[in-house]
């Protein structure tokens, strides 16, 4: 049978997702993202939510080591 | 495949990816921030005696618990926008699987949201910021990886729209070239940052540096393979319970 081939799966791109159905999941999810991001790079630098350093100062490595400005 | 299946997969292989990259920080990068923060204390200015220094969050908790914590919801945050990423392009950038899709994307959000910022902005170890400049850093930071991943995105989608005429390899480097442009100017525009201070040690900043851009690769490069792999596995379930015969 000429339909078999070596390779286990044929090389098919997957049929796109309908823009319609991706947005509201792609709005919650960028909210929820947007919300965790300001957590852990920069609340309690240049804004603050919850008053103090205590934030700051528990995520404080990785903040330095993911890249974000840190004091 | 379901938007709401890919998210929820981004998120967990996030998380996933938040652990191997606070393995990788732990190793790499807690050394050069204890030998930064020793010179930040040799430095500072003496305390009157009978003064403690207040420490809010132990060092061992912030190298530990601390790091881990920020690492695995970085992770879980960015494997939801990832997911989002691959449920759009999925199918849209050519006759590509879902595996190589998500490993695509995955480059392309390394290179967007890290490597770009890190080349005008790059990571700094503690003692070498000005607080009063933070403002103004964190502002510039956060433009570069808009820029960044604008440039990304604008290379995909021009790089789509030369490929019908001429071929995907000249329409990719065309888009790349053209990102890569917009980024150099961005570079060579956007004022300079640096705060390093006086005799804090280059070999120094060379190693937290290289650890800071070596978390970014394991994160994205877990996140891209880990989910194309779960992506391919239920692609090919899926496929096997649609071929099965009905048995009544």
């Amino acid at each position: 049978m000429s339909s078999i081939t070596a390779l286990p799966t044929p090389v098919t791109a997957p049929a796109p997702i309908p823009l319609r159905q991706i947005l509201p999941w792609a709005a919650f999810g960028a909210v929820l993202a947007v919300v965790l991001l300001y957590f852990v790079g920069a609340e309690q630098g240049v804004t603050a939510l919850i008053s103090g350093e205590t934030v700051h100062e528990f995520v404080h490595d990785g903040r330095h080591l993911l890249g974000f400005p840190c004091h | 495949m379901s938007a709401r299946t890919l998210l929820v997969r981004g998120m967990i292989v996030g998380a996933v990816a938040g652990v191997a990259a606070f393995l990788f920080a732990y190793l790499f990068g807690e050394g050069p921030i204890n030998d930064a923060i020793a010179f930040e204390e040799a430095h500072a200015a003496p305390l009157a005696p009978g003064e403690h220094e207040h420490e809010l969050v132990s060092r061992t908790v912030q190298s530990t618990i601390g790091l881990a914590t920020a690492s695995v919801v970085y992770g879980v945050a960015l494997g939801g926008l990832f997911a989002i990423a691959v449920a759009v392009t999925l199918g849209r950038i050519g006759r590509i699987s879902a595996r190589a899709t998500a490993g695509l994307v995955a480059l392309a959000g390394f290179v967007g949201v890290a490597l770009v910022p890190f080349l005008k902005y790059p990571a700094n170890p503690p003692a070498t910021g000005n607080p009063d400049s933070l403002q103004q850093r964190t502002g510039l930071y956060f433009l570069m990886l808009v820029i960044g991943v604008a440039a990304v995105i604008g290379a995909i989608v021009v790089s789509r729209q030369l490929q019908p005429r001429f071929g995907t390899w000249n329409a990719t480097i065309a888009g790349t070239v053209g990102a890569a442009v917009v980024v150099g100017i961005a570079v060579a525009l956007l004022p300079a940052v640096n705060e390093v201070p006086d005799g804090f040690a280059p070999v120094l900043l060379w190693q937290f540096r290289l650890a800071s851009l070596g978390t970014q690769a394991v994160m994205w490069s877990t996140l891209g393979l880990l989910f194309g792999y779960l992506t391919e596995r239920s692609e090919r379930t899926a496929a096997v319970v649609r071929a099965q015969p009905v048995t009544a």
